[in-house]
């Protein structure tokens, strides 16, 4: 792959009218590794995802990308190194796979300029990686929830970009299409070194498949590193306000958070 | 563990990416063909048939004269059923984009009505008389009834739903409708120049309308067309939109107001038609697909085939009077649009 993008907040402070959700927040994304940024609900995962990629203009603080303010980027320029898939997206009615995975390279695209042979074969490419060629002329109504996720990433990888921001890719999914979503994003990141951030639910998946962990807490980061070094169960009771009990995973040798409840604790 | 393929892709997946292309293409041209027997019919069907020869002979300039006559009347007509429909086709195509909601339609929205009050109002107090007059102040009239049943329909939770939406629209469309009565009703000397516009359809075609409304026609198609990747990014939703360097705002208004220039300038043209609008893109979808770079040029196509069709059902059924043709794409509309409203689902678009 080409220079490596780095992707930065500093004192990044974000807000909905009279609540603010980000306080002054610094983080450093690792380029070409995979982060999973996890959290509480209503922490604010989603409001740093969409303010990373623009969607969020910040109140304070900035966003910077290979050291330039994203919110001072023109949009479309910004689109072809940075993309986004927001958490469950709507795909339009009776819309195929190939035209929904083609609307990936809209920001390569100017207003007058046609359709292109590199346009159909970055389709083609993102359906192959996915997995979905065979899916091409199917109805986006008609697939699985697995079958839809995988389609909707394609479409992010025809976009092409370095940098892929995942809003809660798994999501409504069942156990083994969650783990099919995230060897996929992994296979992605080792054969074209894709940064990937990914807001997960699952802390476990997360430490399992993060190079990096980001653990929000009250707006803010609460502690970042590779998960076996941040994730403990002083974390746990401070990022999620639960008791828990950390253990290696005995599949991948990740930490594995194994909670504590108030029933059927020894 | 499948590692991932980087570069080309193999050329079964590209084969598979070009076919829909073939289809669509041929469609295109169905819907081509189609429109000249329709254009041929439109011509040569009225209160007084007129056979092709004849036809040929009246437009190289000769022929009987009565048949000529029939000509030359009609051929107009034609043109601006053509016309009418292909902008209707295609504001309402462009509006169901925008808005993602598949009720859309500028009758239906209540923003042809607008540009009709806006006409009304114009002769009853400042006396319009020529069709660019009507033009502006219908395109204005479209704009300002498009803001306010948006407006209202974004209120409450939920934001615009394809059903409030619809429901302001109606509303809308009563209110407007009662001041239009309201202003005619006492002034009987303007009443004669309403009705024969309110009504006249495309019956009273004239080359001279015909040619002050198309700039604005122009204008209209060229912003709605300009818009046809925007619209296919903003039927993604605003946030993948945006993620996809689209500016949302911007590309929403610059398409609504295609959208508008279009219906206004064809409601100034032959008074307000409804529901053309809202049958021809979903018909459009069945055969091409969502993609708005087809989708538009196939709305236009096909609008301007039903206009012209329906205005030639209304000479037809009506012997040897006729039928507005308002009132033909009505009958044919309005069963279209229950039928899209008793859909399992009246999802966003």
């Amino acid at each position: 792959m080409t220079v490596a993008h780095t992707l930065e907040a500093r004192s990044l402070s974000v807000g909905y009218q009279d609540r603010e959700v980000l306080r002054g927040l610094d983080l450093r994304i690792p380029p070409g590794r995979i982060t999973a940024i996890v959290g509480a609900n209503a922490c604010g995962k989603s409001t740093l995802l969409r303010s990373m990629s623009r969607l969020l203009a910040p109140r304070a603080g900035q966003v910077l990308l290979d050291g330039k303010a994203v919110h001072r980027t023109p949009a479309k320029q910004l689109a072809r190194t940075l993309g986004l898939l927001p958490q469950s997206p709507v795909a339009p009615e009776g819309i195929t796979v190939a035209d929904l995975v083609g609307r990936g390279r809209h920001p390569h695209q100017g207003v007058l300029t046609r359709w292109r042979t590199e346009d159909d074969e970055a389709v083609a490419a993102a359906l192959e990686a996915t997995g979905s060629v065979e899916l091409a002329d199917r109805d986006v109504d008609e697939l699985s929830g697995g079958q839809r996720q995988r389609v909707w990433i394609a479409m992010a990888l025809a976009q092409q970009t370095e940098l892929l921001l995942l809003d809660e890719p798994t999501t409504f999914l069942d156990v083994s299409h969650q783990v099919e979503v995230l060897d996929l994003l992994t296979d992605l990141n080792r054969a074209r070194g894709t940064t990937i951030v990914m807001v997960l639910h699952d802390l476990n998946l997360a430490a399992r498949y993060a190079d990096h962990l980001i653990a929000l807490a009250d707006g803010a980061v609460h502690a970042a590193g590779a998960p076996a070094e941040v994730l403990d169960a002083g974390l746990v009771e401070a990022v999620f306000g639960l008791r828990s009990t950390v253990i290696a995973d005995p599949v991948s040798g990740s930490p594995l958070m194994l909670p504590i409840g108030r029933h059927h604790s020894g | 563990m499948t590692t991932v393929p980087v570069g080309t892709a193999s050329d079964a997946a590209a084969e598979r990416l070009r076919r829909p292309t073939r289809v669509r293409l041929l469609w295109f041209a169905a819907s081509l063909a189609a429109l000249a027997l329709i254009v041929a019919a439109s011509v040569a069907i009225g209160s007084r048939d007129v056979p092709l020869p004849a036809i040929v002979a009246a437009l190289g300039g000769g022929g009987d004269g009565l048949d000529a006559a029939a000509v030359q009347t009609r051929v107009p007509r034609t043109v601006l059923a053509l016309v009418v429909g292909a902008a209707l086709g295609v504001s309402g195509a462009v509006m169901q984009g925008v808005t993602r909601n598949p009720l859309a339609d500028p009758g239906i929205l209540g923003i042809n009505q607008g540009a009709s009050l806006a006409i009304v109002a114009g002769i009853a107090t400042v006396g319009l008389t020529s069709a660019t007059q009507y033009a502006w102040v219908a395109i204005a009239g479209a704009a300002v009834s498009a803001v306010v049943v948006y407006t209202i329909g974004s209120l409450g939770r939920g934001g615009a739903t394809p059903l409030k939406l619809a429901l302001a629209g109606a509303a809308t469309t009563a209110v407007f409708s009662s001041f239009i009565t309201a202003i005619v009703l006492p002034r009987n000397d303007i009443n004669s120049v309403v009705r024969s516009w309110e009504i006249g359809g495309v019956g009273g075609a004239r080359w001279d309308v015909l040619t002050q409304v198309a700039p604005f026609l122009v204008v209209g198609l060229l912003l709605s067309l300009g818009s046809a990747r925007a619209l296919n990014s903003l039927a993604l939703g605003d946030d993948l939109a945006a993620g996809l360097g689209e500016r949302v705002a911007l590309a929403r208004i610059t398409a609504a107001l295609g959208a508008v220039m279009l219906c206004g300038a064809a409601t100034a043209a032959a008074g307000p038609i409804a529901f053309v609008g809202l049958v021809v893109p979903h018909l459009c979808r069945l055969l091409v697909g969502v993609d708005h770079r087809w989708l538009l040029p196939y709305s236009a196509v096909v609008g301007a085939a039903l206009l012209a069709a329906s205005d030639v059902l209304g000479r037809i059924v009506a012997r040897p009077a006729e039928l507005d043709v308002g009132i033909v794409t009505a009958v044919v509309g309005a069963p279209v649009f229950i039928a899209i409203v008793r859909r399992r689902k009246v999802r966003e678009l």
